[in-house]
């Protein structure tokens, strides 16, 4: 097992430096100055105090001198400081990936709490209203686009009916990690966040049951006289969900892949939401942090769906 | 997704006999009987002949320009009495239904040449990947798993802040991000197909690697192909609609689903009917291509059917 943790982990070294790259590469091919967008509105800025500028960054070295020392400071986790507010780019980083966090765990939580029952209940009642139901629904769900169904949440339920809030983490003046006003205002995004496992846990479980049902294993437990039920939850749900394992690896998925529409539409202060206020602001210190932080995160969450795999799964490892 | 499509044909009728014919006239003869295809078909073909003449319509029957703006009349609610306030008026006094017509335009236009793009560099990645393997394949699968470890959106946002997008430039960004899931399941069924004795054969009679791959792979590989691309270009229009949402996309004045419902969240109380109209349409749109991916995926090949 440790060895392969380990070669995972050295695989995951060449992608890291394609995200260095490419992320570094995307912000300096910028058609603008930097020096403009540094320094914002001000006109009365002379030659040498643009020469200057350019010094304290480093930006009149060549670019691969420059990528060296980004590199440098990535690795210390030092991503410079932002152009808007003038303080550490991996600061205000470190500051929203909680709020992301919080909201892709409950996300999934939810997900799994829907989508793993209907599996079950589709794959029971196969060619049944229910299985149809089921079916009918998650194609739907998978076509919606997630800032649609958010903003009908809003518009509906927040706006005309004013049965949630619409938007940000708590009621003015109000500030708490997890109380009641905090939760209710996590249900809107958190639904958002769980639409798309909802959408699709339960084809795969359905999928995966019906094949495990067929098993030489299920005739035996059932030829035992084993109950209808024990049959399905211990021998049947215990393998289908081998593949819901590595789902778990799929929070830091999450927090990356759904968070800028999900955020955005809930206002929501997480890291998703902060790359859209950088980009808006052409914060690059912050962009650049929040695209490279963002994707380290889901790195490491294929990595750990790996492993979580390997671990349930041992024949993986062998491969 | 098959199994919507599926379930009409579990009722098994005895197949009227029939000449048997090719690959192809085979498929299309299972797509004619598969009414839920059919019906997502023919939404989807309205679709683009609506969005085809937005420009007539606009003229002749609805007599006002996506960009008109009438100052006077912003945030009109939907009525009858005028074919232009079918669907009310945004926030600029513009109209709603003719602007949505040419968001159809740009959206589709975008699904379509960026799924285009994407499968011309995931196929011929991935084809050659599969079928020269050693350091060509290894570069692939580097850049593979690095465009997948940035989140997409990401990505995108970064282009769309760097550049003015148009729907061209943003469609080849788009499906010059979106290659990757084309690339891998040609470059494993090019794995499988190398092997076998057909490309032997090729070889064993002098064709350069090219034309194996032109003549021999590819054309196994296209019908697979042809779905993925189908479901490319909703994913696609996922992509750049939720990019225009966000602000990064296709810019105003210019009208695109994403970039109208961008508009219609700025006071979102005064003109809630804004929300419906491009929401529906996105929905929709991507709901019968999907729909359409899966009808093919049963006719191009019936063995991937579940059989349950």
């Amino acid at each position: 097992m440790g060895r392969f943790v380990l070669r995972r982990l050295v695989q995951a070294v060449p992608t890291l430096f394609g995200i260095m790259l490419l992320t570094f590469l995307l912000t300096r091919v910028s058609p603008a100055d930097p020096v403009d967008i540094m320094v914002g509105g001000v006109t009365d800025l002379t030659a040498q105090d643009r020469e200057a500028i350019r010094e304290a960054y480093g930006l009149n070295r060549p670019l691969p001198f420059q990528f060296i020392e980004w590199t440098w400071g990535v690795v210390r986790l030092d991503f410079g400081q932002s152009f808007f507010s003038h303080r550490p780019a991996i600061q205000l980083i470190a500051e929203r990936i909680p709020n992301s966090l919080q909201l892709a765990v409950a996300g999934l939580l939810v997900a799994l709490a829907i989508g793993v029952p209907l599996g079950v209940l589709a794959a029971l009642f196969r060619g049944g209203p229910v299985d149809h139901a089921i079916r009918v629904t998650s194609v739907l769900l998978n076509a919606i686009p997630d800032f649609f169904l958010g903003l009908l949440f809003v518009l509906v339920l927040g706006v005309q009916l004013r049965w949630f809030p619409i938007g940000s983490m708590n009621v003015v003046g109000e500030s708490c990690g997890l109380c009641w006003d905090r939760v209710w205002h996590m249900v809107g995004p958190v639904l958002l966040y769980a639409n798309g496992g909802i959408a699709t846990y339960p084809r795969y479980l359905r999928t995966e049951i019906l094949e495990i049902l067929g098993q030489d294993y299920v005739r035996t437990a059932r030829s035992k006289g084993l109950r209808e039920r024990a049959v399905v939850i211990g021998h049947v749900l215990r393998n289908a969900l081998i593949p819901i394992v590595s789902l778990f690896g799929g929070i830091l998925t999450l927090v990356v892949g759904g968070a800028v529409v999900v955020e955005q539409v809930f206002n929501w202060p997480g890291l998703g939401r902060l790359l859209f206020e950088a980009a808006n602001n052409k914060d690059y210190p912050v962009v650049q942090a929040a695209v490279v932080i963002g994707s380290v995160l889901l790195l490491l969450s294929y990595v750990l769906r790996d492993i979580a795999y390997a671990w349930v799964d041992p024949r993986i490892k062998t491969r | 997704m098959a199994d919507v499509a599926t379930t009409q044909a579990r009722v098994v009728r005895p197949e009227p006999r029939r000449r048997s014919s090719g690959f192809w006239s085979d498929a299309l003869w299972r797509v004619r009987h598969d009414p839920t295809t059919i019906a997502a078909l023919v939404i989807l073909g309205t679709l683009v002949v609506l969005a085809l003449s937005a420009d007539v319509l606009a003229e002749r029957f609805f007599h006002i320009s996506y960009s008109k703006q009438d100052l006077l009349n912003t945030y009109r609610k939907p009525s009858f009495d005028d074919a232009a306030w079918w669907l009310g008026s945004d926030r600029l006094g513009r109209s709603e239904v003719v602007r949505l017509l040419y968001g159809a335009r740009v959206s589709l236009f975008i699904g379509v040449f960026g799924a285009a793009v994407s499968l011309v560099v995931g196929v011929s990645l991935g084809i050659s990947a599969g079928y020269f393997r050693g350091w060509w394949d290894d570069v692939i699968v580097w850049l593979v798993s690095t465009l997948n470890s940035i989140p997409t959106l990401f990505l995108l946002i970064i282009v769309g802040l760097l550049f003015r997008l148009d729907p061209v430039s943003l469609a080849v960004f788009i499906g010059l991000l979106g290659w990757l899931g084309i690339c891998n399941l040609s470059r494993g069924q090019t794995f499988a197909l190398r092997e076998r004795e057909f490309v032997l054969a090729a070889r064993a009679i002098g064709a350069s690697p090219v034309r194996v791959m032109a003549r021999h792979i590819f054309p196994n590989v296209l019908p697979l192909m042809i779905v993925v691309g189908m479901i490319d270009v909703g994913g696609i229009i996922l992509a750049e609609s939720a990019l225009s949402y966000l602000g990064f996309g296709i810019q105003p004045p210019v009208p695109s689903w994403g970039n109208m419902l961008n508009g219609a969240t700025q006071f979102l109380s005064r003109g809630p009917w804004l929300v419906y109209g491009p929401g529906i349409a996105i929905s929709t749109t991507i709901l019968c291509l999907y729909l359409v991916g899966d009808g093919l995926r049963d006719a191009l090949d019936p063995r991937l059917k579940p059989s349950k």
